[in-house]
């Protein structure tokens, strides 16, 4: 972020408005963000540890968000690779129309999506007798969360990856290729570092949203209890069930891990941020850095075995 | 390297750049798969039901209802989210204190919160015994359990948007208009309400239609914090999940549809007014 | 390596880029492909490397037909216009990169990029990265890059824009002499007249997609084949004449013009370099005014002089010529038009001891 630069202003109306903004974000965020901690841990971190590893159901919704969610990151990641790389290095009909699909789990209510899913894979949906009579089971079972997750995430990494890789530009990859890189050569040796950071910032991302998501997941999994709870599902029967405290316990580690994320998220954009200001400077090509083109005097050397080619 | 004229054109048309063939089916693969397919069928689906029976479906009393909480929880929370947005932005923008860089992080962390904790802490904060609430409900303030609720809960999610929407266009204000204004001696109330305001307007504007569509979507924690009482404090999507456990799957699509033509219009005006921002800004 | 390009055409889109180019490059040659912006010299150059396929045509490389061969495996070197130089890499690693692709054993990259960096000068900045290198180091990065797969040919695409002038300069006179040094294929692209003409052994004139003039530097500069080449070629008076009878007229001074017997009159324009000119003060004015009739019998020209600029070692003396509106520009070296010592509103005459005529598309005459 730039550091402010104060027009001539009245002190006090700067700390009136500091004072208004620091009153809005403490009562909306820091209150109720402090307050999961604090009730979280109300009767002690004993009893916050039992509320989580003793009870079978909410350790089995713990291993399931941690099961769920990461294989749709990686589900997004790669999509989001695949669809990053065909936008901004070809041109094709419908790439508008691609990009606008890629925005829409963005637009959509997750109830919307997952109430579409129970559409196509439920008992009474289009593919439901078929899956009956394999005996596999997407709604009320864990694929059914795997897809409701991967729609809700879908957007977050291809949105980071675009504009990164719009921005550098196919030069360093067409190189490669004149250079006589095959495909795999140029994404893995040229492409994949410099989009690392945008990338590792789409999946932190990704990972927050997945583990938290609820609308979505709720209509698929048909919440049951130790089989198809996740992690926030597993908060809400709590709290149904008029258990606020281990319910507060289960929201404490969500609670936890978005403070992770944002630590992560924050690191990393610095590093774009670094790397975004070099790209710039790279732009605009400043020619003596170090005070010197080196004047090459006598020439170009030959090596004592003779010319090159 | 001899190869028949036919290769020679396949060739011609391959690009230069390798993976194209690849990203392609990937990326066909998965959009077709999760988006294109899930909304045709779940459109087909209401379509199927016909004008009469759709709009029996989507039209409900309790439906209407629905659908005035959620547009009405969601315009207010929207507004709400704008001027306090803008507050924030303009606060973390043009003036420097000390645990600035702190308040700016601060602000995304609904973005990473769970919606479900975020219900969750709303609704025991607000409730009689809760830390806010034993000071509020004794002034009639009901902040659990009530439209009130919900609009609280909508305005935690939605903030983000509206401030960071507008923090990168007042970054980069073109400051010497405002100080050739300031020369040509207006206040500093007329400097804002003249110079500065007209120009940040559209991104105010684009940052109250982001905070809509996403309060409008938002199940999550409105859940915890509404009481979902039909008539009064249930949103629509709390109403589509209500038919589908009832297995009323044509009421729930057809109210699915309701919601998703308001979203895909939000989107729409979305994307035209961030057209209208980036043109402004240059 | 020779290179032969047969009728290559290229459209991007409405643009046409190349129109039925053919061109032959010799072993050895340094070529140079100059022209303006939008002329086709990159999409040639690239077209050449693989980097875009034609619309149509053929090239051929040592008699090989390489049109549909991808460019990974066209063995050039091809050094981009702003480097391309792999971010994240370090200098050697950007060298090495052509021979860890083709799995080269490590003694062997070693030995070739430590090889390289010496002979572009940049000992011992192997472990840098191109963030932290100045332009005419990247520039010489990204040539060690190219040379080190042992390309048959080496194609630059504007490969000293984006220097400064005085780095341009050593460069481009450190280029020539790598050139010799190695002997290897090069053809360069460049929009700067000076560039092409110091470094090329062979110049290849473009514009709008075709190739107006190849030649010497020397050939397509004394003896230019249409009108814009003379004048992208330095700089060029130009005015409107006629040609008559086997000779061209301008302001009634006469020029033998053998191409055009015909009696019918037809215009002409012609050209005239500023240092082919020679400037004398006028002799004493005969009574009566300007005589013209004189002016043509010897060949030259009454003018006034309007200003005198400094540009360099060069005097620019413009002028006005009786009877014309156009401006007249003559260059002196400085010293000798300093002796001159002209002054503005003199009067002078000014004989061409060269001029070139070029008669306008046979469209523009019924």
């Amino acid at each position: 972020m730039p550091k402010p630069t104060i027009t001539s202003a009245n002190p006090l109306t700067h700390r009136l408005l500091v004072a208004a903004a620091v009153g809005i974000v403490g009562l909306l965020i820091v209150v109720p963000l402090t307050s999961v901690f604090a009730e979280a841990f109300a009767e002690g971190p004993a009893a916050w540890w039992r509320a989580l590893a003793h009870d079978p159901d909410t350790r089995h919704a713990i291993w399931l968000s941690l099961t769920v969610a990461p294989i749709a990151v990686a589900i997004n990641t790669v999509f989001g690779i695949a669809a990053a790389w065909l936008v901004s290095r070809f041109r094709f009909p419908g790439r508008s129309l691609l990009i606008t699909l890629c925005d829409v789990p963005f637009s959509v209510s997750p109830v919307v999506a997952g109430l579409a899913l129970v559409l196509i894979f439920g008992r009474q949906g289009l593919l439901g007798p078929t899956l009956a009579t394999l005996g596999w089971k997407v709604i009320f079972s864990w694929p059914g969360l795997v897809l409701a997750t991967t729609f809700v995430t879908l957007p977050l990494v291809v949105r980071e990856l675009i504009p990164v890789m719009e921005a550098i530009g196919p030069e360093e990859e067409l190189a490669a290729v004149s250079l006589g890189a095959s495909g795999w050569q140029v994404f893995s040796r040229v492409t994949l570092p410099n989009i690392r950071w945008a990338l590792l910032h789409g999946i932190v991302l990704a990972n927050a949203r997945a583990m938290g998501e609820f609308g979505a997941v709720y209509v698929v999994s048909g919440h049951i209890a130790g089989a198809t709870d996740t992690m926030p599902l597993r908060v809400e029967k709590l709290f149904q069930e008029y258990r606020t405290p281990a319910s507060m316990a289960v929201a404490s580690v969500l609670a936890g891990l978005a403070l992770v994320t944002l630590v992560a998220k924050f690191v990393i954009e610095r590093r774009l941020e670094a790397e975004a200001r070099e790209l710039e400077a790279a732009r605009s090509l400043p020619d003596t850095i170090d005070g010197s083109s080196t004047p090459p005097d006598a020439g170009p050397h030959t090596s004592t075995h003779g010319p090159i080619a | 390297m001899r190869s028949n004229p036919a290769t020679h054109r396949a060739m011609r048309r391959r690009s230069v750049l390798p993976g194209f063939g690849v990203s392609a089916a990937i990326t066909s693969l998965v959009v077709t798969s999760l988006i294109i397919i899930p909304l045709s069928v779940l459109i087909l689906r209401a379509a199927s039901l016909g004008p009469t029976e759709f709009l029996e479906a989507a039209w409900t009393p309790r439906a209407r209802a629905a659908y005035a909480v959620s547009l009405g929880a969601s315009l207010v929370a929207a507004a709400i989210s704008s001027v306090c947005g803008l507050l924030v932005a303009w606060v973390l923008v043009r003036i420097d204190f000390p645990g600035r860089r702190l308040l700016d992080a601060l602000v995304d962390v609904p973005l990473a919160l769970p919606t479900a904790v975020a219900g969750l802490v709303y609704s025991t904060l607000y409730v009689e015994k809760g830390w806010l609430g034993r000071f509020l409900v004794p002034l009639g303030i009901h902040g659990a359990y009530s439209w009130l609720g919900i609009v609280l809960v909508l305005v935690f999610v939605s903030l983000p948007f509206a401030i960071r929407v507008v923090q990168p266009v007042l970054e980069s204000l073109d400051r010497d208009s405002e100080e050739a204004a300031r020369m040509l001696g207006a206040s500093r109330v007329q400097t804002f309400l003249q110079v500065i305001f007209p120009a940040i307007f559209p991104a105010v504007l684009t940052g109250f239609a982001l905070a809509l569509a996403r309060a409008l979507g938002e199940y999550g924690s409105v859940v915890f914090i509404s009481g979902n009482m039909p008539f009064k404090t249930e949103i629509a999507p709390v109403l589509i999940v209500s038919r589908l456990e009832e297995f009323a799957y044509a009421e729930a699509t057809a109210i699915a549809v309701v919601l998703l033509a308001m979203s895909v219009s939000l989107l729409v005006i979305v994307n035209w007014l961030q057209q209208r921002v980036a043109n402004n800004s240059q | 390596m020779s290179i032969h390009v047969r009728g290559i055409s290229k459209a991007f889109g409405t643009f046409q880029a190349l129109d039925n180019v053919s061109l032959d490059v010799p072993q050895g040659t340094l070529l140079a492909l100059l022209g303006p912006s939008g002329s086709g010299k990159t999409t040639l150059l690239r077209i050449i490397a693989g980097l875009e396929w034609p619309d149509s045509g053929r090239i051929e490389e040592d008699g090989a037909d390489i049109t549909d061969r991808h460019a990974r495996q066209r063995e050039v070197g091809f050094v981009f216009q702003h480097y391309a130089l792999f971010r994240h890499m370090s200098v050697f690693e950007n060298i090495a990169f052509g021979l860890r692709v083709r799995k080269a054993p490590k003694q062997e990259v070693e030995a070739k990029v430590n090889e390289l960096l010496h002979l572009v000068r940049l000992d011992g900045l192997g472990a840098r990265k191109p963030a932290q290198l100045s332009g005419g180091q990247r520039q010489r990065v990204a040539l060690a890059r190219a040379l080190a797969i042992r390309p048959k040919i080496l194609l630059l695409d504007e490969p000293f824009g984006a220097l400064d002038a005085k780095v341009r300069v050593e460069l481009r006179q450190w280029l020539r002499q790598l050139h010799d040094e190695i002997g290897m294929t090069s053809v360069f692209v460049t929009h700067d007249q000076e560039e092409a003409f110091e470094l090329a052994d062979e110049v290849v004139v473009m514009n709008h997609g075709r190739i107006e003039q190849r030649g010497t530097p020397d050939e397509v500069f004394e003896h230019p084949a249409t009108p814009f080449v003379m004048d992208f070629l330095g700089n060029v008076n130009v005015f409107h004449g006629r040609v008559e009878k086997g000779q061209a007229f301008w302001h009634g001074i006469p020029i033998d013009y053998p191409d055009y017997p015909h009696s019918q009159a037809r215009p002409a324009r012609v050209y005239l370099r500023p240092h082919e000119l020679d400037i004398a003060r006028a002799a004493a004015e005969q009574p009566g005014g300007h005589d013209l009739t004189a002016a043509a019998v010897t060949g030259s020209l009454p003018a006034s002089v309007l200003r005198i600029a400094r540009s360099g070692a060069i005097a620019r003396i413009s002028c006005r010529p009786d009877g014309s509106d156009t401006e007249l520009h003559v260059d002196l070296p400085f010293d000798t038009a300093r002796d001159l010592s002209l002054q503005p509103g003199e009067r002078v005459t000014i004989t061409p001891r060269k001029v070139r005529v070029f008669l306008p598309d046979p469209e523009y005459v019924i």
